[in-house]
């Protein structure tokens, strides 16, 4: 009776066994299905886009502008405001951010204040980006009247990009181990020092990491500048910053909008750049990624 | 306290920054364009043409839609600004408020094409009447089926396109059609893309759209255009199809429209505001039909241009309430006089 009992346990133990193996094993494939579902959806989408656009590339198409036919069109205007734009939401964002994060990581002392704080950063990463373009409107563009600039587009993403960099600074600020400032200050350095020494250069791979990111997040916007007003038709590039201008994803989105089948390739031809730009500005992320945090010992 | 002080001195490096490049602007030689995107392909080929003759003179345009355009056209923001229906009252109003004078001047003509797909076999022609009944508010629901529309037509649901209701287009085919402005159906699919309405229209074989003739011209392999009946024969009997002429000559009703653009007055005092202005008026009999409309009468871009010349400001439409069936030639005289 005991043996029968027994066998029966054994085999209802195997059948359990068989269950979790096949659980494990579903998990598995499951997990890689929602891994390569990006990867596909994003192979799919390079392969239409080169596919139509590609052959359209070709030098000319980086030196012409805003044109009515779609084969005088180019780029030359919207690269050239894109690159401004990077450059100033740069110079801008990139000090506010990373000193935010510091400021919050190592000096803001735990309280009520303090925590309000992180509440409201954490909020703004979630603000609808066409919000902070009618911020940009009214405050840059109408109050400080600085118009349709391309600073008045770069303070707008510079805005919008705060919360990301702080965030991504305050993280990357974390990961440095806690021993490392105690031993600075044992050796007598002041807390400036010990930051400034230490705790950025150890950090350092992941803050600019996350800022890249966060650039390459700015030049991809598009509603936010509509609204602040960046031209859809313009044939130069701003040669300072109080010049109007416009951006290659506008420029996309209105070759989109045309009847003419050759503005769609057009389009194409424009995404595969902007593409090629957020592609390789990741990849400098990850070579800085790579490169320093080789350097960094403890 | 040092740090209130720094916090306050970049916010004055920065306004006094914009101020600067403010009063830079005005000095510059250049020409802010805004309004509806459906005369912005019309001005971005003139612009393209003036730069081409004057490579000293920026130009930059937008194509917010008609209504934002005015906005910023009332803020002083812009000096030129497109619109696919006349002035409002109340933006009339407010330009009077904030003293700006304006000068309206007829560009070109728009038709609005009713299309079905290539594979509807049976429409032929629609009325005004027929349209009204399948657009207006009530039809929603209730007129699903084209034999409702017509007896004889297949029993088959009816799939409707049509403009976005922020659209100029949305407005103006409400009013001539349905006879109100923004009075329609809405259980149909609106978009603001027209390409997406072109698309929808030629893959559906039981749909109905409409859309900017430009539109309909490029897609001509897909679509099927639908010729209108107005039902009154002083301006042309029975069915006809939207083409240059029957736009141009005015039998094509009630859907062409004019599209007009509105200048600053104080901007227009600017040499290279007038010049291009000027370039507009005289390069629109070529680079109108280029752009997939139609051009005015020979007759009516003189007019134009004489009013233009002689600074006549305000709105030829104000007081005429609407641009369904009017004849251009025909006010721009009457108010010359």
């Amino acid at each position: 009776m005991a043996k029968k009992l027994g066998k029966r346990m054994r085999q209802k133990q195997v059948r359990k066994n068989k269950w979790y193996e096949y659980q494990d094993k579903s998990y598995k494939y499951i997990a890689l299905f929602a891994t390569s579902i990006g990867v596909i959806i994003l192979g799919i989408l390079l392969y239409d886009v080169v596919l139509d656009g590609f052959g359209r590339i070709d030098l000319k198409f980086f030196l012409d502008s805003s044109s009515r036919k779609a084969k005088n069109a180019g780029i030359y205007a919207a690269l050239g405001g894109t690159l401004w734009i990077m450059l100033l939401t740069t110079l801008i964002a990139f000090p506010i951010g990373i000193g935010a994060g510091i400021y919050l990581e190592e000096y803001n002392k735990k309280g009520r204040l303090s925590s309000i704080l992180e509440i409201n950063i954490s909020n703004l990463a979630g603000i609808p980006s066409i919000i902070y373009g009618l911020l940009g409107l009214e405050i840059f563009s109408r109050t400080l009247m600085m118009g349709d600039t391309a600073l008045t587009g770069a303070l707008t993403l510079a805005l919008l990009i705060l919360p990301i960099i702080i965030v991504s600074t305050r993280e990357a600020l974390k990961t440095v181990p806690y021993n490392l400032r105690e031993a600075s200050f044992a050796l007598g350095a002041s807390k400036w020092q010990t930051i400034w020494h230490q705790i950025l250069p150890a950090s350092l791979p992941g803050i600019v990491t996350g800022a890249i990111l966060a650039i390459s997040r700015a030049i991809g916007e598009t509603a936010p500048l509509i609204v602040i007003g960046a031209a859809t038709y313009i044939t130069s590039v701003p040669t300072w910053p109080n010049e109007s201008f416009t951006v290659l994803p506008i420029q996309i989105f209105y070759w989109i909008g045309k009847p003419q089948h050759d503005f769609q390739v057009n389009a194409a031809a424009a995404i595969i750049v902007l593409l090629g730009i957020t592609f390789l500005m990741n990849g400098v992320a990850v070579y800085l990624r790579y490169r320093w945090q080789k350097k960094v010992k403890w | 306290m040092k740090k209130i002080l720094l916090i306050s001195f970049v916010a004055v490096m920065i306004s006094s920054c914009g101020n600067k490049e403010n009063s830079e602007s005005v000095q510059s030689s250049s020409i802010k364009v805004d309004g509806s995107s459906t005369v912005f392909p019309i001005s971005e080929a003139v612009a393209e043409e003036f730069e081409n003759e004057n490579k000293d003179i920026k130009i930059t345009a937008n194509a917010s839609g008609t209504g934002a355009g005015f906005k910023k056209f009332i803020r002083n923001e812009i000096d030129v600004t497109g619109a696919s229906r006349p002035i409002k009252e109340s933006e009339d109003k407010d330009c009077k408020e904030k003293g700006i004078e304006y000068l309206e001047i007829p560009i070109a003509y728009d038709g609005l094409a009713v299309v079905v797909s290539k594979e509807n076999t049976w429409v032929d022609f629609l009325t005004v009447a027929e349209l009204k009944k399948i657009w207006e508010p009530s039809a929603k629901g209730t007129v699903t089926h084209w034999d409702q529309i017509r007896a004889g037509w297949p029993h088959e649901k009816i799939n409707l396109y049509g403009a976005g209701t922020e659209s100029g287009t949305f407005d103006y085919f409400t009013e001539a059609i349905v006879g109100e402005a923004r009075s329609c159906r809405t259980d149909y699919t609106a978009s603001e893309d027209d390409n997406g309405l072109v698309s929808g229209v030629a893959g559906d074989k039981h749909s109905l759209g409409y859309f900017g003739y430009a539109y309909f011209y490029e897609n001509q392999d897909k679509l099927k255009l639908v010729a209108i009946d107005d039902q009154k024969d002083d301006n042309g009997k029975g069915p006809i199809l939207a083409t240059t002429e029957t736009i141009v000559n005015g039998t094509y009703q009630p859907l062409s429209r004019p599209l007009l653009i509105y200048i600053n007055k104080q901007s227009s005092k600017r040499p290279e505001v007038a010049n291009f202005v000027n370039y507009y008026i005289d390069q629109a009999p070529t680079l109108v039909p280029e752009t997939g409309y139609v051009a005015l009468s020979p007759e009516a871009y003189k007019l134009v241009k004489a009013r233009f010349t002689s600074g006549t400001t305000g709105s030829l439409f104000l007081t005429l309430k609407t641009t369904v069936g009017v004849k251009l030639e025909e006010v721009l005289k009457s108010t010359q006089q």
